[in-house]
């Protein structure tokens, strides 16, 4: 179970529609591993539905029902979820959302090196904050470095950890400016995570600054 | 109001779809759901909006769904035009939300959110979506992936539509500065950076009202 969480600010701003999409994408993918950020979310969104019913109506065109009532035709049947009956065993290393983004397998991935730390792989999406997998090899060190902004890591396979703490799967750091850090992966795992920045990491020396730019943005 | 009596018969709310419903030919259903939804319903003796939707889950019923429509779709229509939208594609925009509601009705759950919250839901995607062109990533409650909840919160145990009956006079009782950041927030679609320049507040301020609104409504239902 997960043990970092992302900041209420952001969980509200996801349940209010507000979010841009790269990071729903964290947002919502952590929410698949985190039962409890799920509640919170749920939560926020019934402030949205308290509010829609105080919100002052305008009234509609008198042939709108008859136009509506035309179409309505079968609702569509749909299976109900159950993911209680969910096997533990077929869990893919990337949970909805994120699977419809990058596919089922980390092996399929088009990997870009990403100078001797690791492999990266940019994720397009329509808002302006940047999303992309990184693929950290086991037993490295990422330069030491602060961030222009708020940047989120949520980790999907392996591990890796700061003077934070440890992140393991499900994990979801939720860093800004303030944070400088210098993230290790373990010994024995690649560590897989999906991070999403609002702007270039800022590398607090000169030789890591070489690194930057395979963190294109 | 015979229309509205003949529906408000526990008849037919099984717990399985069962296919009954009211036929498309019948000129009498027309009329008064045209009625419904040209005099708007009182509200008082009428069941809520979350019963009405699950007898359009269950029953297709189209008589609860003009009362859902006469209720919400107005107020769909204001959600959009305080998102700046003109009243020609707020008009269309709470049309379509009322089709995907009528739709997607075997996806309401009573018991995970209430109807108002379900709607409003689906009117939010419809506005990222048409207004904002972008897609809200959202999980899949069928995922494999996914890590069920491992026991019930005591949050839980507390039937969504009382749930939301909380959540609104919790609501009503938040001190004005909150809950005018709540409403710019979920009502105007607005960002937290945008409510903070609106205000002229700073960032900081604009992300501690909500966090105190949120935390006030937890500890609310906590109690019960």
């Amino acid at each position: 179970m997960a043990i970092y969480h992302p900041k209420l600010d952001l969980l509200m701003s996801y349940a209010a529609g507000s979010s841009g999409e790269s990071w729903g994408l964290a947002i919502a993918t952590h929410m698949a591993l985190c039962p409890d950020c799920r509640s919170i979310v749920s939560l926020a969104e019934e402030m949205g539905g308290s509010l829609l019913e105080d919100v002052a109506p305008e009234p509609m065109n008198s042939s709108s029902w008859e136009q509506l009532a035309s179409q309505l035709g079968s609702p569509e049947a749909v299976q109900i979820a159950s993911p209680e009956t969910a096997t533990p065993s077929a869990q893919p290393t990337f949970p909805e959302p994120l699977r419809r983004y990058v596919g089922n397998d980390a092996k399929d991935i088009p990997w870009k090196r990403l100078s001797g730390v690791g492999y990266q792989h940019l994720i397009p999406t329509r808002d302006l904050g940047q999303a992309r997998l990184l693929k950290i090899l086991a037993g490295r060190t990422i330069p030491q470095h602060g961030h222009r902004g708020r940047e989120l890591t949520l980790v999907l396979s392996g591990f890796f950890s700061d003077h934070l703490g440890e992140f393991t799967r499900g994990d979801l750091e939720d860093t800004d400016e303030d944070l400088i850090h210098q993230p290790a992966t373990s010994a024995h795992a690649d560590c897989i995570c999906l991070a999403v920045t609002d702007s270039p990491l800022r590398f607090t020396s000169l030789i890591p600054r070489l690194v930057q730019p395979f963190f294109r943005i | 109001m015979i229309g509205i009596a003949a529906v408000t018969s526990p008849e037919g709310m099984g717990l399985v779809r069962c296919g009954r419903r009211v036929q498309d030919n019948n000129s009498t259903v027309q009329s008064w759901t045209g009625n419904i939804v040209a005099s708007g319903v009182s509200t008082a003796d009428e069941p809520d909006l979350d019963t009405h939707l699950l007898r359009v889950t269950i029953d297709e019923d189209q008589i609860s769904f003009a009362i859902l429509y006469a209720r919400m779709a107005p107020r769909i229509k204001g959600l959009m035009m305080r998102l700046g939208t003109d009243a020609a594609t707020a008009e269309e925009l709470a049309q379509e939300t009322m089709l995907r509601v009528w739709r997607k009705s075997a996806l309401f759950n009573p018991k995970k959110a209430s109807a108002a919250t379900w709607i409003f839901a689906i009117a939010r995607n419809l506005r990222i979506d048409r207004i904002r062109h972008e897609v809200r990533p959202e999980l899949d409650p069928n995922d494999p992936a996914l890590i069920p909840a491992p026991q019930l919160s005591a949050e839980d145990f507390v039937d969504a539509r009382k749930r939301q009956e909380r959540v609104r006079a919790c609501l009503n009782d938040l001190p004005e500065y909150q809950r005018q950041v709540v409403g710019m927030s979920f009502v105007e679609g607005l960002s937290h950076q945008e409510i903070a320049d609106r205000l002229d507040i700073p960032l900081g301020t604009v992300k501690s009202r909500l966090r105190l609104s949120f935390e006030k409504l937890r500890n609310m239902l906590r109690k019960f």
